[in-house]
């Protein structure tokens, strides 16, 4: 292909995942090679594409190369850059067709998408504040300080009816008015970032990626409540999250858009950076106001709310990464713009973690009301390998596993919660017939009772009781009596928690007792785990007719669990057999004789 | 000790900085002995036992020494799905070292960790501060065969 427009841009992403991947020796060998010349090579944030990393994008051609290497540099510099020949060799291709595809816009992941909160990310250097600014940024924020009473920047947040995007929902506007309504001389604001659903990792790609988005939302929520001081509260294992924040406070302070007189303005107000230390309760606003206070992070009883009595006892909004994100949007758009995306009660648009077995990972930002079937089939390209959509996982440790046949159900926050699940914070994990939806469950539930604070006894003894029956059951130890029980206690859990990790801890639980309640019953009953994920639960065997008697099985079993002599066929003794699964990774791939069975003899 | 008083020098001696003293002085030190405990208790004016409270509430902070290389396996959801166990069992047996540990040698710790963000190169390690994702088997043993 040759390009009418030529390059001038050279966008390489610098996101943790392409990182991971060598992004960084791309970028370097880039500057290198154009060091003399007057393209302008950058590095970016997340594209959300981290599976086809390392990502390279010309602009504004809008070339993306996809998995390249730093071998690769040199002919992109001589065959795309100086002669407009893109190397076809490196494009993306189509799963399916195996067409390379050139265009970003073009790619399918991309072309159903709508980035509003993730528009800057990829596209501009999160380290340059004037990059963002390029991109319109910091406008919102002048705006609001010249143009604009608290009263009406408040009264447009709930005119665009956004909702809180950190997990509940809570209508925004909302919140800043009861925060702007308490009367106090000392409020403050906070920004979560602990983002604690393993599985999801939309806030730090936000934080990667664009950070001044946020810092802009935060002063405009600080302007408008009356806050003077904002503290960002992000994961210590975000390091990079960490390290690009800390820059573009620093950067804000220098061009005097935090600190005295912001923007040439009476008003003040600056932004610290502060590092979570590792708990997932954390992220439940008072648990998380304790834990900037220097104290264990237990949450506390609500009313009052953070917005009565937050900090130090002092009025504060709390509001999540990506509601703050939107904020400039809606100010800079209008709310009209904003409201004509999503559904009547959840407008905008949702981020997800697209993860799990699933061709195409990554990050994904749609117009609320979307399928399932949509961002599944349609962004993700469908399930690894064809292999049969079993559920998908939404909403982390606080959510629960949707079944296939809820597939088409429009997605926002009531549809969610009236299914069993949560938005939560966007985790969004496809399962295909290899994963048992048993051990889901009590993946989850060792995780929610491992990081329960301890200090309300239904959370604290509810979810182990409830964990000691998956353990049973996982290693078919459990009766069928256990079924009503783990349910019982489950509702148990759910309404007497004090916080939101007990209430919403029994869900995963709940919801694939809901879908999947065969797959408990084949545990207990039939002793049989469908998916041959329960080691207690599968049994292996030697087939006869493949064996060559290599011994390879023999000689690496840990149990000496195999029996047969050279060149004869192996066959595996049951009884000593703790189905380790050695056998059946020693057995040369060319002869596949162990083979792996759903129950026990 | 010098090497305290130099960390806590650029606090101010607030209660509020309790966390961020511990971190810092677990950043400059590898963990938290209780020598340091004692010392941030005296410097922040607090007692003692909140001090160990809170850290021993907060799964970052640790009271043993770890080994110069620190291996986090992901055990997030994602890299759960895509066989995370697996891989943890597999550096157990390389290392000889289970979740928690550290090898008699001081050479290698083993942790596990809730989500280190890479969900879509599942499954993913971190070595040190370096990510390694799309992990197998056969890929982690040549990974750890290089440090
Ligand atoms: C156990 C638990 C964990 C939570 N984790 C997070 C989180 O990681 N990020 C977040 O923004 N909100 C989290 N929340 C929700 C917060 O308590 C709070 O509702 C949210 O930060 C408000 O912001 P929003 O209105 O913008 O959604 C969590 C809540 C609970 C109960
Ligand atoms: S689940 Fe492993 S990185 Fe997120």
């Amino acid at each position: 292909m040759n390009n009418s427009k030529r390059t001038e841009k050279v966008l390489v992403c610098c996101g943790t995942g392409c990182v991971s991947a060598g992004s960084e020796k791309i970028l370097d060998s880039f500057k290198k090679k154009l060091s003399d010349s007057d393209f302008d090579v950058k590095p970016t944030g997340c594209h959300g594409y981290c599976q086809q990393g390392p990502l390279v994008v010309t602009e504004p051609d809008g070339v993306l190369y996809a998995r390249a290497g730093e071998e690769d540099v040199q002919e992109i510099v001589n065959s795309h850059i100086e002669n407009g020949k893109t190397v076809d060799r490196l494009l993306y291709k189509d799963p399916v067709t195996k067409d390379p595809i050139p265009r970003y816009s073009e790619i399918p992941f991309y072309k159903k998408q709508n980035r509003i909160i993730l528009r800057n990310c990829g596209y501009i250097n999160p380290e340059d504040i004037s990059e963002y600014e390029k991109k319109g940024g910091y406008l919102a924020v002048r705006k609001v300080l010249e143009e604009m009473s608290p009263e009406e920047v408040i009264g447009s947040i709930k005119k665009s009816s956004l909702r809180g995007l950190g997990g509940a929902g809570f209508p925004t506007g909302l919140k800043w008015e009861f925060c702007y309504n308490a009367k106090s001389d000392q409020k403050f604001i906070i920004c979560n970032g602990d983002e604690g659903d393993p599985g999801s990792f939309q806030d730090r790609s936000v934080l990667e990626g664009d950070p001044h988005s946020l810092l802009e939302g935060m002063m405009i929520g600080g302007i408008s409540t009356g806050a003077v001081k904002g503290y960002i509260y992000v994961r210590a294992e975000y390091p990079l999250a960490v390290k690009r924040l800390n820059i573009a406070v620093k950067q804000a302070r220098e061009k005097g858009y935090l600190g005295r007189n912001i923007f040439n303005s009476s008003r003040d107000f600056d932004i610290e950076v502060f590092l979570g230390a590792g708990a997932f309760v954390c992220g439940e606003e008072t648990a998380l106001i304790r834990s900037i206070e220097g104290q264990r992070g237990t949450p506390r009883h609500r009313p009052p709310y953070p917005a009565q009595s937050g900090l130090w006892g002092s009025p504060t909004l709390i509001n999540n990464v990506k509601t703050y994100a939107s904020v400039p949007n809606i100010i800079n758009n209008g709310t009209e713009w904003f409201t004509r995306m999503g559904t009547e009660k959840s407008k905008g648009t949702a981020v997800f973690s697209l993860t799990g077995e699933v061709a195409n990972c990554g990050l994904i930002e749609v117009p609320m009301g979307i399928t399932l079937r949509e961002i599944i089939f349609g962004i993700g390209g469908g399930t690894t390998d064809g292999s049969k959509f079993k559920a998908a996982q939404i909403g982390g440790p606080s959510g629960g596993c949707l079944p296939a046949d809820m597939l088409d159900m429009p997605i926002d926050f009531d549809s969610l919660k009236d299914a069993g699940a949560m938005m939560g914070s966007g985790g969004l994990v496809v399962m295909n017939e290899n994963t048992c939806m048993v051990d889901i469950a009590r993946y989850f539930l060792e995780f929610t009772q491992k990081e329960s604070c301890g200090d309300c006894s239904p959370c604290r003894l509810g979810t182990r009781q409830m964990l000691d029956i998956l353990n049973d059951i996982v290693e078919g130890k459990a009766k069928p009596e256990d079924i009503e029980l783990l349910s019982e206690l489950a509702d148990g859990v759910k309404s007497a928690s004090l916080c939101g990790l007990g209430q919403t801890a029994p869900n995963p639980v709940l919801t694939t007792l809901r879908y999947f309640r065969n797959e408990y019953e084949e545990h207990i009953n039939d002793k049989l785990c469908r998916a041959r994920k329960c080691k207690a639960l599968i049994s292996y065997k030697i087939n006869p007719e493949k064996c060559t008697g290599c011994r390879l099985c023999f000689k690496n079993c840990p149990e000496n669990a195999i029996e047969g002599e050279a060149k004869k066929t192996h066959s595996i003794i049951q009884s000593k057999c703790t189905r380790c699964g050695i056998c059946i990774e020693k057995c040369p791939p060319k002869i596949s004789a162990v083979e792996c069975y759903a129950g026990v003899e | 000790m010098q090497d305290l008083d130099n960390i806590l020098s650029s606090f101010e001696g607030k209660s509020g900085e309790l966390i961020p003293v511990l971190q810092k002085i677990q950043n400059e030190l590898g963990y938290l002995s209780e020598e340091a405990m004692l010392r941030a208790a005296e410097f922040l004016n607090i007692p003692e036992s909140k001090v160990f409270g809170v850290a021993s509430f907060y799964s970052q902070f640790r009271f043993t020494p770890t080994g110069r290389n620190k291996i986090t396996v992901c055990e997030g959801t994602a890299c759960h799905v895509k066989g995370a166990k697996g891989i943890k069992e597999e550096i157990s047996r390389i290392k000889g070292i289970e979740d928690g540990e550290t090898s008699s040698c001081m050479e290698y710790t083993l942790e596990g960790v809730a989500c280190i963000g890479c969900c879509a190169l599942a499954p993913c390690i971190t070595i040190n501060d370096d990510v390694h994702g799309r992990l197998d088997k056969k890929k982690v043993s040549d990974i750890l065969k290089e440090i």
